[in-house]
């Protein structure tokens, strides 16, 4: 609450431009650190100066998420007078979340409304008599947040978060009862209690994917054609536009920079970015070109890999892939429908274990379908349409969700080793989380169930 | 004629269990004490069930224990049965209960408080609490006694304009055929005390000879010796059992053919219930499906036939009472030995209270126990002992003492009582104890014991006693970390192999494998790995190894909590200089007035912008 770890998107949401992640508290230098990957190696965030800025990438584990600019700025000469870090976020809004979702896993704590301008007050980098001046900014964040908070409640979605909340109160319920009541109330049955959790658990990712599909279909998702020079790049991203926006020869290295545009794939904007053919060059601008792609595979979203079945899968094929393996990707083996094929379906699976493979021809039109429809699967997680739930989150929502869920899955975990009261330590924290959302003390209405559901009284 | 009859330091108004306790506090605390009661019988007088502790209410007595109340001490004095409650559940929940002689726990009660120096008695009735300008000077008897003190602390329980209900009989009395307290509720009310009415109940006493025992369930105590004080003698004594049977198709039917004669749904009864002790005519009409509830027979006492029926306390006419209980399983031939009532009181709507039990609206002025709305002895002694320790630290002029909701359930307690509106009679829950791993009833005197020998309750034998204690704890914990083993120790791997446990894998500390949850410390006693040292020692030992995971993290909650709590909200401020408030949130801080941020957060309608808008309020009040 005074002076815990606290992050937020402080530049008000919008298409494009650059968008500031700003972290606050005593230890986020360290812990934007532990997510930072500098352009130049060796640098480390902790080591520098107030005032500074530094390049690199934000990563979450294996992942680059985007390419940011990093300042820091040292307690007590900072907006907040404690340490603050303000990352730079290139790639919109979008990129901007999933690094402050990314910083967030770290410990750090998404900021209360108005939290940064209470702590720089507090903390005295504002002057006394702007003080009703601060009380307006923090109240009026406070009431837009929550009047918004409770409009994504209301209405069409609200039953599944009462859903949610009523499985929660009934399962506290049940362990409190239990715990308080013993008289009365006999052990709840762990098979129940299990397929309890397990339906929870269910429910929340319900919840959470509805909510990744909201964003997904507002906001869209980029993806990357990448390969080897002549794959047929170029030629897929024209088939996919339906237009010839790229320039296709037979002469490997033909593009030399990043050829994008916009396109829909069944319902789903998509910024569709072609590159230039990796391979190593004594050319001066194709080198530059192959710099790019890297950069743009890297922050893409989805990367299409694209091989040609008439080479075969070559050494330079093997290297594009290693800097994706670990990056969602679609393989497509391109011109299949050439005579000569060096690709075999044992050396497919070798190489791309559980990555989704389509042959094709981009020429012929073949497997471009199958192609939009992966895509499709792979961004929604699989679960297209599974429901008609249409629930857009915010990511205080999204958070809290996401911490319920972990405390559910903890209490799952330790179902059989622990008893009851210390199993209650987390099915209560994740009512609380829920509570987070919803603002209501859902402690008084575990209560209010245990008297309603269990006949108690001496 | 009012004739001026004493002075005192402390005078405390009741008897029961927050009334002792308030009364010991004080006068061992070296103030000069009064404790006025309307009778010697109604000293600790048990009126409604006999049994004490139990989940929440065993943990409060352990904390009363620790500070250097008397409660767990005279009920092991007084105890016919003793058992632990919820042992398959966790340290958290697990709880001891007792069944208590009435009438022993009366009389111990009574040594104790005449054995005390600064305590005097007096049978009388106060009617009017004398004050000026908001501050205690004196109380006034019925029969004109004018006592001059500094503090008065009242107790009074369920006395305050009493109305018992059977049928349709009604008359003003207090529990178990006392007298009611009719002045004394007026002149709170004069004094600018807001009062409230509840309502509670309690069942028909039988008579022991004219049960059937062979339709029951016997329900015997522990074998183990158990005792609720950490410095009462381990003793062995003969135990009474208690008796489980049920009520029946007929029994419910009986209730439903009579509801027109009960208070309870004719309107007479006004004042609310506690839903955690509904009437048996209640639960009938509520849980309609059900066709039978259970019923406990409990001894009232060893040298007394009554015998308490839980699970049955109702206001019906006193005729259907005679034909429920004949609908019982053992009960055909019952002869009742005393009638079930309701009883409706006034109280004190409890915002009106600091954390130290005084009244905001009138210095000196203490109230504990259900005059706070609370229900249960165990509730009401707790706050009896913080009263008293906080009406002589006033006394003294010495900083308050305030328990945190985060070190223990008698913190939870009175902090829910001053933050909360209650709208029934206030019991403890383990469930209202946000921080229920580290308030285990095993625990009380590592968290308490200090705070009550600081405030002069716990005498130097049993601190010296607790540090040796604490020092053994300490000396263990250092040999289970040291002590470790490989897997080529062929002892432990049999023994492992014995008890189903795993193999090890590497070196791994006693202290480690402890935490299987299927060894037992006493395995290890046996195999002579760790020395065989009290009981307490060794539940303690075993409590800190199974759950360490568990109770690190709840030590890390205490934390962020105790940021909040810790910064206090001055005595004086005045709410309406306080610029940016919601109408709402300024409305309830003037009427609770919370101590700290932590507390004002907990108030329901004070959200997260009021309460910025208090931190930077007190900003810059420090700046100027
Ligand atoms: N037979 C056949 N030829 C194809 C197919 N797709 C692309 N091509 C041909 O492959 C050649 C290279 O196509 P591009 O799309 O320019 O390849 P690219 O991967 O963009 O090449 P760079 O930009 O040089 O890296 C062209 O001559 C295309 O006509 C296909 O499915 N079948
Ligand atoms: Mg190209």
């Amino acid at each position: 609450m005074f002076d815990d770890d606290i992050a937020a998107i402080s530049t008000p949401p919008g298409e494009g431009g650059i968008a500031i992640i700003r972290l606050s508290g005593s230890e986020v230098i360290e812990k934007a650190n532990r997510v930072f990957k500098p352009r130049r190696l060796g640098v480390d965030l902790t080591q520098k100066e107030g005032y500074s800025l530094t390049l690199g990438w934000i990563v979450d584990g294996e992942e680059f998420i985007d390419e940011t600019l990093v300042s820091i700025m040292r307690a007590p000469r900072s907006y907040t007078g404690e340490d603050v870090v303000e990352i730079n976020c290139h790639g919109g809004t979008l990129p901007a979340r999933r690094c402050l979702e990314t910083v967030l896993k770290t410990g750090v704590r998404i900021a209360e409304p108005g939290e940064f301008t209470r702590r720089a007050f507090l903390n005295g980098r504002l002057d006394a008599s702007q003080a009703e001046a601060v009380i307006e900014i923090i109240r009026a964040k406070t009431d837009k947040g929550l009047s918004l908070a409770l409009k994504q409640l209301s209405g069409k979605n609200s039953n599944h978060f009462h859903e949610l909340e009523d499985s929660l109160i009934s399962i506290n319920a049940m362990v409190e009862a239990s715990l308080d009541f013993p008289d009365e109330v006999g052990e709840p049955d762990y098979g129940e209690v299990k397929s309890m959790f397990a339906s929870i658990i269910g429910k929340i990712d319900q919840i959470l994917a509805a909510g990744k599909r909201a964003e997904i279909y507002r906001e869209g998702i980029s993806i990357a054609i990448c390969g080897k020079p002549n794959v047929g790049k170029s030629s897929l991203l024209n088939a996919l536009l339906k237009k010839d926006k790229a320039i296709v020869t037979n002469i490997p290295g033909t593009t030399r920079d990043i050829v994008e545009d916009f396109i829909n794939v069944r319902g789903i904007p998509v910024r569709l970015m072609d590159t230039a053919g990796i391979r190593a060059t004594e050319d001066v601008v194709e080198r530059i070109g192959v710099e790019r792609s890297h950069e743009v595979i890297q922050s893409a979203d989805l990367v299409i890999f694209l091989l040609d079945i008439e080479t075969g899968i070559t050494e330079e094929d093997l290297a594009v892939y290693e800097s994706i393996e670990n990056r969602h990707v679609i393989v497509l083996v391109n011109k299949e429908d050439l005579e000569e094929k060096r690709i075999s379906e044992a050396q497919l699976e070798d190489l791309f274990k559980e990555v989704k493979v389509i042959r094709g021809s981009v020429k012929e039109d073949i497997g471009l379908e199958e192609l939009e429809a992966s895509i499709e699967n792979m961004v929604l997680s699989g679960e297209v349409q599974a429901d008609d739930m249409e629930i857009m989150l915010n990511m205080r929502q999204k958070q809290a969700l996401l911490k319920a869920r972990k405390h559910i899955e903890d209490a799952l975990f330790a179902l059989e080793d622990v008893p009851l009261d210390c199993l209650g330590v987390d099915i209560w924290g994740a009512l609380e989380s829920l509570g987070e959302i919803t603002g209501k003390n859902l402690k008084e209405e575990v209560l209010d169930r245990i008297f309603h559901d269990f006949c108690i009284g001496k | 004629m009012i004739y001026k009859a004493g002075s005192y330091d402390v005078i405390v108004i009741g008897a029961g269990h927050a009334g002792c306790e308030a009364a010991l506090a004080a006068a061992r605390m070296g103030c000069k004490t009064l404790m006025v009661t309307m009778s010697m019988e109604s000293i600790a007088l048990m009126p409604c069930n006999p049994s004490i502790g139990g989940p929440g209410k065993a943990q409060v007595v352990r904390e009363i224990d620790a500070l250097g109340g008397e409660m767990g001490i005279n009920v092991d004095k007084a105890s016919v049965q003793m058992r632990i409650i919820n042992t398959g559940k966790g340290p958290a929940v697990q709880a001891l209960r007792a069944q208590a002689d009435k009438d022993e726990y009366h009389k111990e009660m009574l040594k104790t408080l005449l054995d005390e120096r600064n305590l005097d008695i007096l049978v009388a009735e106060v009617e009017e609490i004398e004050t000026s300008d908001s501050r205690v000077t004196g109380v006034i008897t019925k029969t004109g006694a004018w006592f001059a003190c500094k503090a008065v602390i009242i107790t009074s329980g369920t006395y305050l304009k009493g109305r018992i209900i059977i049928g349709d009989l009604a008359f003003d009395g207090g529990p178990g055929n006392q007298f009611p307290s009719i002045k004394l509720s007026d002149s709170l009310q004069k004094l600018g005390l807001k009062m409230g009415r509840f309502k509670t109940g309690t069942p028909p006493r039988i008579n022991k000879k004219s049960v059937d025992f062979s339709k029951m369930i016997e329900q015997p105590g522990d074998e183990r010796s158990l005792r609720f004080s950490f410095v009462s003698p381990r003793m062995e004594r003969p135990q009474l059992s208690c008796w489980l049977t049920h009520s029946t198709g007929i029994t419910h039917q009986i209730v439903r053919d009579n509801l027109d004669r009960a208070p309870m749904f004719s309107g007479v009864i006004k004042g609310k219930g506690p839903r955690y002790c509904p009437s048996f005519e209640d639960k009938v009409v509520r849980f309609a499906d059900k066709d039978s509830h259970q019923l406990f027979v409990e001894p009232e006492g060893r040298a007394t036939d009554e015998m308490y029926i839980q699970g049955l306390n109702t206001s019906l006419p006193e005729d259907v009472q005679v034909q429920i209980l004949k609908s019982v399983p053992g009960l055909e031939n019952v002869r009742i030995m005393r009638t079930g009532y309701a009883i409706e009181y006034d109280y004190v709507v409890s915002s009106q209270l600091k954390l130290t039990l005084e009244t905001i609206q009138v210095e000196g002025l203490f109230t504990a126990g259900q005059i706070n709305g609370t229900s249960g002895y165990e509730e009401a002694a707790a706050q009896g002992l913080i009263a008293g320790i906080n009406a002589a630290l006033k006394v003294q002029e010495k900083e308050p003492l305030i328990l945190k909701r985060s070190e223990a359930y008698i913190g939870v307690l009175i902090d829910d009582l001053v933050t909360k509106e209650l709208d029934e009679p206030y019991r403890l829950l383990t469930s209202r104890a946000e921080y229920r791993l580290l308030l285990r009833q095993d625990n009380a005197d590592l968290r308490l014991t200090e705070t009550g020998y600081k405030i002069g309750l716990v005498n130097e034998e049993r601190w010296h006693t607790y540090q040796e204690k604490l020092h053994i704890l300490e000396n263990e914990r250092t040999t289970l970390k040291r002590t470790t083993f490989t897997p080529a120790d062929k002892n432990i791997a049999e023994f492992l192999a014995s008890k189903n446990s795993a193999v090890l894998r590497d070196r791994i500390s006693l202290w480690e494998m402890l935490r299987r949850p299927e060894l037992k410390i006493e395995d290890f006693v046996r195999l002579g790995l760790i020395s065989d040292n009290d009981l307490d020692i060794l539940e303690q030992l075993e409590i800190q190894t199974k759950y360490e995971g568990y109770i690190s993290k709840q030590k890390e909650q205490v934390q962020r909590f105790e940021k909040m709590e810790s910064r206090h909200i001055p005595d004086d401020i005045n709410y309406d200089d306080v610029y940016g408030l919601s109408n709402e949130a300024l409305q309830k801080l003037k009427q609770f007035r919370p101590h700290s941020i932590g507390q004002a957060s907990r108030i329901a309608g004070v959200n997260l912008a009021d309460i910025n808008v208090l931190l930077i309020f007190f900003e810059k009040q420090r700046r100027k």
